[in-house]
């Protein structure tokens, strides 16, 4: 496959954003577990928890480090790659930008450090502020990142303008209220819990396991359960209610997804599985579940949801008529004021259209000029690539309610089995700890590349978004991003795995006088271990 | 929503610029001495407790210091979005090695004493160094090459064009004065670095630095005036053709720009802007000066207000011009034409308002509770130290 400019630009962008997202989901989580144990700390006044609190809170130190580091990329990628999109859409998408810096960036910036430096510095309640002022940090950026994303799935609250040749915000408050941008905010700090709470209950089940730091790893599964339990329903209501958006706002989306080519009679029933043949415009083998899609989609049994071919049908059509306003756009840019008032007229009635004439741009320079042929070709570009889109979606939904089931069963566990747990569960804990990462990727790819042909749903074609850059300029910067994030991610897993078996190194010897005073209180209620009586031989 | 005409468009540009002006002058004075501490850390501190000293005299505070540069940047896309997309895109590779410097930072703060071991310590330590003289060159490069004009123009569709190869685009930003426009930033950073350490430590380490910071102190005096007179006599700068349209739309495309007089041609239409550089090279002086005679808080605020002549003098003297562009004048940026709408800024400067007191008082409230010297034994007793 020849690499051009776009393709070179989009893999890059998808390498560093996805990469970005290998820490992001630990921090918005972990932040608020560690806070979590610090509020106990101060509340009871046991060292324990402040060991836990310290022990926590160095593991996500490590992680923070690199999730600043490739957050810095991110910040400025838009400009050094995406030029014509930042034009296009800055006066809009640079607003949450700009505020996430004014309101999260320098918040949990600020407080990280004095995290870790203000332990003797401050008092027991001024750190454990610092503590919540640092998760509600992480977890304002996302909202901000998650109001830009969303205003490029669901692009409200803006209008185009001729002169300017770029869209402008007509209403921030729909801007930030976006109902697309708010499920998505939910949804995706959610799933940073569940990565949290995956990733404490693992590491502490490793220590159980190994009979090591007993009674921090006994209280951490305590903590992560509950909290996982909490996080890991919340995601897939918030999914759901992701997917109900997605059937008003990017149909093309919904339909990619379940692999729906013809639209079918309400309510339409959910491909559990099946193989989607982008060729032959067709899903084989598959398996289905009456109704359930009619459902997700419209929340009703009689409302029809489309299928792709009717959207095509539908793309089509829009693209004529920006075909319309971009003819209407040429003149108002020659004559300026002198515009007569029907051509103005022309461009209110074709203007919401512009963006699908801009599909033709990446084969004729002039889409008035644009043949029969090219149109067909365009109206076809609308299709996303259907297979990898069906098959992500359908993995990271069987993650998210796995994640539900392991919550629940260690919430159980700790809550009504006197915190025992069978070596097997344990060992279980341990091997799923990589499994909230694949969805949380595995969610970005369903999102963005499920988004295709556009970077702003029906304004801007991804073909039309990027930089005047050569093939060699990008060739070099995506080769230094790869070296250099392999690199980083190397020594990252190497820290964090040297921590994680060194164990909590902090405030041992009160912990330890403080364990072995109360031992008497601390032992479950069949007086042994953590482990649950091993099934009769 | 009609609030925003409370404010009327020009003044809300003029406001901008200037809050862009401030965030920039903010992350020099703050991060600047982070810079200039990474850059000095391999010549003021030669054993291993020397060097985790001096880290941690900056350990708890850069990070909330890089912010401004962060925010810089989001502040720029959402106030002057053509800015955002011609500047990051045609200082692609030069922008690409400041952001690979500002990676590999924090990681190296983080890791570096993370482990024992002089050789992952070392490659670290240079890391640090590189992440602090390598972006503060550029920075100084990049203000040299806007003063000259960029190679970019703009179609009628507003999508940006560079001129020539990549390579050359890259090796055509090392011109002579943009060299020195970026050792003036180095050695700027650097003295502000040294005025850090003086302050922050005491003994060998503070010594050095106080050696190393009147050699650069005195090097940024010269290299500034040096480029004052170069400005003078070897480059052109740019002027509206026409009055300006202050409340027109944001298309740099309707404005026609002339390349004839002289850039200092701004200090005999608008005196009072002289007074940028004056302060830039009192400030300088003194800081120089406080250096000389052993007081590192003082020399700190001096070479603070040097930083601050010197950086709004350039944006004085090129108003209302951000980003000229050297193959085709008229596709410059000036003030005037390369905004976000009138709402947009107006929102922005709301939640500017709103916001900015609130970080300034508890990032003082920070700098408060870390106050006082970083000695031997805040890094061998601490358990949470770098």
């Amino acid at each position: 496959m020849e690499l051009d400019i776009v393709e070179l630009s989009r893999l890059q962008f998808a390498m560093t954003a996805m990469y970005h997202f290998l820490f992001v989901p630990l921090t918005l989580g972990l932040s608020v577990i560690v806070a979590i144990m610090e509020t106990v700390y101060v509340m009871t006044g046991r060292p324990i928890w402040r060991q836990m609190t310290k022990f926590w809170g160095l593991l996500f130190g490590i992680n923070f480090a690199l999730g600043v580091a490739t957050g810095i990329t991110m910040e400025f990628q838009f400009g050094m790659n995406w030029s014509y999109f930042s034009h296009y859409v800055g006066d809009i998408f640079g607003a949450p930008l700009a505020l996430e810096g004014l309101m999260a960036f320098f918040l949990e910036a600020t407080f990280v450090g004095l995290f870790f430096f203000g332990w003797d510095k401050l008092s027991k309640t001024a750190h454990l502020v610092v503590a919540w002022l640092v998760a509600i940090g992480s977890n304002f950026s996302a909202l901000w990142i998650l109001i830009a994303n969303g205003w490029m799935q669901n692009p409200v609250g803006a209008e185009f303008n001729p002169d300017t040749m770029r869209m402008e915000m007509t209403s921030f408050f729909e801007v930030m209220f976006n109902s697309v941008a708010q499920a998505k905010f939910v949804h995706t700090v959610s799933a940073g819990y569940v990565t949290a709470a995956v990733f404490v209950l693992g590491v502490s089940a490793w220590y159980l396991l190994k009979g090591r730091h007993v009674e921090l790893a006994r209280r951490s599964i305590t903590v992560a359960a509950s909290f996982g339990l909490a996080s890991a329903l919340s995601v897939v209501v918030l999914g759901d209610e992701s997917g109900y958006d997605a059937s008003h706002n990017q149909k093309m989306k919904l339909a990619a997804i379940e692999g729906m080519w013809e639209t079918e009679p309400a309510p339409a029933p959910f491909n559990l599985i099946g193989f989607p043949d982008q060729e032959a415009r067709e899903t084989h083998y598959t398996i289905q579940i009456p109704i359930v899609m009619g459902l997700i989609g419209s929340r009703s049994l009689t409302t029809e949801i489309p299928g792709i071919n009717e959207l095509v049908a539908e793309s089509e059509d829009r693209i004529r008529s920006g075909i319309v306003a971009y003819d209407a756009l040429m003149t108002i840019r020659e004559q300026r004021d002198a515009t007569p008032q029907s051509v103005r007229d022309t461009f209110e009635t074709h203007g919401d259209n512009l963006g699908y004439a801009f599909l033709l741009k990446r084969y004729i320079d002039d889409p008035r000029d644009a043949t029969e042929a090219q149109i067909q070709q365009a109206s076809n570009d609308t299709i996303p690539h259907v297979w990898p889109l069906f098959w992500a979606f359908r993995i990271m939904v069987a993650l998210g309610f796995g994640f539900i089931g392991v919550m629940l069963y260690f919430f159980w566990r700790s809550s009504f089995r006197g915190q025992t747990y069978p070596r097997w569960a344990l060992r279980g804990a341990v091997a799923i700890i990589p499994a909230p990462w694949i969805a949380a990727e595995l969610g970005w790819i369903v999102s963005e590349y499920g988004r295709q042909p556009w970077t702003v749903d029906g304004i801007l074609p991804t073909a039309l978004s990027v930089s005047h850059l050569s093939v060699a300029d990008l060739a070099l910067t995506l080769a230094g991003f790869m070296l250099f994030y392999t690199i980083l991610f190397i020594v990252e897993i190497g820290l964090m795995l040297k921590y994680i078996r060194k164990g909590p190194f902090q405030d041992v010897e009160e912990t330890e006088e403080w364990t072995a005073r109360h031992e008497h209180r601390l032992r479950t209620h069949d007086g042994k271990g953590p482990f649950a009586p091993e099934p009769a031989e | 929503m009609i609030l925003h005409d409370f404010i009327s468009y020009d003044v809300l540009r003029v406001i901008w610029w200037a809050l862009l002006g401030g965030l920039l002058i903010a992350f020099a004075l703050t991060d600047g001495f982070d810079m200039g501490v990474g850059a000095l850390l391999p010549f003021v501190a030669r054993t291993d407790v020397e060097r985790r000293i001096v880290i941690n005299t900056v350990g708890p505070v850069w990070e909330g210091n890089q912010v401004w540069f962060i925010l810089g940047g989001g502040a720029i896309f959402a106030a002057f979005p053509p800015l955002y997309a011609v500047s990051f895109s045609g200082f692609y590779l030069a922008m690409f090695v400041i952001l690979a410097a500002l990676i590999v930072r924090p990681v190296a703060f983080k890791y570096r004493s993370k482990r024992d071991g002089a050789r992952w310590r070392e490659t670290w330590d240079w890391a640090l160094f590189a992440g602090g003289a390598v972006p503060a060159l550029i920075f100084g490069v990049a203000v040299g090459n806007v003063l000259q004009g960029v190679p970019f123009e703009l179609t009628p569709d507003l999508f940006s064009r560079y001129e020539g190869a990549y390579y050359a685009k890259f090796i055509g930003l090392l011109n002579p004065f943009a060299l020195l426009a970026g050792a003036v930033s180095l050695a700027m950073l650097i003295t502000h670095g040294a005025a850090w350490l003086v302050l922050k430590t005491d003994g060998i380490v503070a010594q050095r630095a106080r050696r190393i910071g009147t050699v650069t102190g005195f090097l940024t005096m010269a290299g500034y005036g040096l480029a004052g007179l170069w400005l003078a006599v070897g480059i052109k700068g740019y002027a509206l053709a026409d009055a300006a349209v202050s409340n027109g739309p944001s298309n740099p495309l309707y404005s026609e720009v002339l390349r004839t007089g002289s850039w200092l041609s701004a200090y005999s239409e608008r005196p009072w802007i002289a007074i940028a550089p004056v302060l830039g090279f009192l400030g300088m002086g003194m800081a120089l000066h406080g250096m000389q005679q052993g007081g590192g808080g003082r020399s700190l605020l001096w070479s603070k207000l040097g930083i601050f002549g010197a950086i709004s003098s350039v944006g004085l003297t090129m108003f209302p011009f951000i980003l000229p562009s050297s193959i085709n004048p008229r596709s410059s940026l000036t003030v005037w034409d390369s905004s976000s709408s009138h709402q947009t800024l107006f929102v922005m400067l709301v939640a500017t308002a709103i916001f900015l007191p609130i970080i300034l008082a508890y990032t003082a409230w920070v700098y408060k509770v870390l106050w006082g010297k970083v000695t031997e034994a805040d890094v061998t007793d601490s358990d949470s130290a770098y």
